[in-house]
């Protein structure tokens, strides 16, 4: 057999790896990856052609599943962007505003594990994988008090929120964030300073921060190349400006330094969340506009004016005046950002969603070619992407 | 700040800025589809806008030019927005690639033709990207059906 044969593989859609239904087409010259081009959109459900179909309020739970390991970062996205369609930024009640973050924060943390976990599996080390996911249990269950459903919570509103924190609820994200940096540490003792990690993670998906502005990194993934850009500090939504936090970067451009740069970024969000209840006090959590917000539950319930109100709502929706918008956060993965254009009737006319995973995931052949098979897997990881986002 | 960017632009390309909006707080400045590679150039190099954060179509069905390409930019620098549409008709359903400006626009541009057919003139990789290769028609166009093509409208609960 010659000796300079090129091989075509394929890796997924089904495999383990590639996190979801991610088709790559390796062409190999022994171990060495020549060309690797990604196929996507096995997930493609059509969720901006669905919500140009549906009122305001009934595309939101369509958000929940883009990135399915953040759910609330895509309901926040959403919700900071309808706001801002509507001009009622600030009517939206500041405990609205605390919980808001705090749940966005838990939801990084949450999405983070699940990027370790993974990400460290796939490398071979197997006991992170279990000690990340019984940390994740825990914010599961949070979600699950706070909004009825583990993963598709749907639980902030145009306006505000749909539901007040349950009793002792507070306490129990206050004992998560007592907890969590001594995991930290657990998971760091467990790989940073390992031979087999290091060897594979160091130098491994080299990208520095001119390629990675160009090609469109986001989030983690770019500060770790060095730029420092964190749309939490420089275009604040949702009153993160109030908040004292570290932008976390790195220098090293490689797969070790995103993996470093990720843990910083969750002893920052337990600094957040810490602030955020010191921060929490009683009072609304819903806008105080009847044209937008949905009313309480118990009017709903017992009152006709509250059902018909609610009815209304539901079935004919708010119309915001004609005009677009951007709104763009820092979701776990990068920056998630949301295009609206209204032309002045309920439905969204159009509704963009620029997923980081989506652009993040464009890098991957330039990351790849000329490294070794085994350094794809762990480059995929390293970019943390979910399908879910990607295909829409 | 925004506001002396586009000042800029006028006075740079006094025939290709057609209109400025600005609405809640954010500016759009539309161009003409024939300048678009000469403006963006311009506004990366020029005016810091080195980031391009995301780019899409939008279908105005029923008005002319049908198409509007959206382009989503920002400064990483100054911390600042700024969206350029260019109109592009049904009849000539193309515009060119801003990808050599940005390496970011490859796969947005790619999208944007899979679901609306508008085709970018000189793009490296110009095939569908959700949809299958073989697919016909444009789903976010606004005269195709949201349950597909060749299948009855849905009869129930449409949520």
């Amino acid at each position: 057999m010659a000796t300079n044969e090129i091989m075509t593989i394929n890796m997924g859609p089904q495999h383990p790896s590639t996190h979801g239904v991610l088709q790559l087409i390796l062409e190999l010259d022994g171990e060495t990856v020549v060309k690797a081009t990604p196929h996507i959109g096995f997930l493609h459900r059509g969720v901006e052609k669905l919500a140009e179909n549906r009122s305001y309020h009934r595309a939101l739970p369509l958000t929940d599943r883009l990135d399915y390991l953040a759910p609330m970062s895509n309901n926040l996205g959403y919700v900071l962007a309808v706001e801002k369609l509507l001009g009622i930024e600030d009517e939206i009640p500041q405990r609205a505003k605390v919980v808001r973050v705090m749940m966005a924060e838990l939801t990084r943390i949450k999405s983070h594990l699940v990027w370790l976990a993974t990400h460290a599996l796939d490398i071979g080390a197997m006991t992170v994988f279990i000690y990340c996911f019984r940390e994740r249990e825990l914010i599961m269950d949070m979600y699950e008090k706070l909004s009825g459903a583990r993963m598709t919570s749907n639980y902030f509103r145009v306006g505000g929120l749909s539901l007040d924190l349950p009793d002792g609820f507070e306490q129990d994200v206050k004992n998560f964030i007592d907890a969590m940096p001594g995991h930290l540490e657990t998971y760091e003792g467990l790989l940073t300073g390992n031979a087999i990690w290091q060897k594979r993670t160091r130098g491994v998906g080299y990208i520095s921060a001119a390629d990675a502005i160009d090609i469109g990194l986001t989030g983690p993934a770019l500060r770790a190349s060095g730029v420092d850009w964190d749309l939490r500090r420089d275009n604040p939504y949702s009153g993160y400006e109030e908040y004292d936090f570290k932008v976390i970067t790195r220098e090293g451009c490689d797969t070790f330094d995103r993996y470093t740069a990720r843990l910083d970024e969750m002893r920052e969000s337990c600094k957040i969340i810490q602030q955020c209840l010191d921060k929490l006090e009683d009072g609304p959590i819903l806008a105080d506009n009847p044209g937008v917000s949905l009313p309480p539950k118990e009017n709903v319930l017992n009152s006709i004016e509250g059902l018909i109100h609610h009815f209304k709502l539901v079935t004919d929706g708010f119309k915001p005046e004609p005009g677009e918008i951007y709104q763009g956060i820092e979701a776990p993965k990068g920056e998630l950002g949301y295009y609206m254009v209204s032309d002045g009737s309920a439905n969204p006319y159009r509704m963009k969603i620029r997923p980081p995973s989506f652009v993040n995931l464009q890098a991957l052949p330039q990351m790849v070619e000329g490294a070794l098979l085994a350094d794809v897997i762990a480059t995929i990881g390293t970019l943390d992407i979910v399908l879910g986002e990607i295909d829409r | 700040m925004s506001q002396a960017v586009v000042a800029k632009l006028k006075q740079e390309f006094p025939a290709a800025v057609l209109n400025t909006v600005e609405h809640r707080g954010e500016i759009t400045v539309t161009v003409n589809k024939d300048d678009i590679v000469t403006v963006c150039t311009f506004l990366r190099d020029s005016a810091g806008y080195n980031f391009l954060c995301d780019l899409c179509g939008v279908d105005y069905h029923g008005s002319e030019p049908r198409f509007m390409v959206v382009y989503n930019l920002y400064n990483i620098e100054t911390k600042e927005r700024l969206r350029i549409k260019a109109a592009v008709g049904e009849d000539d359903c193309c515009i060119d690639t801003v990808s050599g400006v940005w390496s970011t626009a490859n796969w947005p541009e790619r999208e944007c033709w899979d679901m609306f057919g508008i085709a970018f003139k000189g793009h490296p990789d110009l095939r569908r990207i959700l949809m299958p290769a073989d697919w016909d028609g444009y789903p976010l166009r606004k005269d195709y059906p949201l349950q597909g093509p060749n299948r009855e409208l849905y009869q129930g609960r449409l949520s």
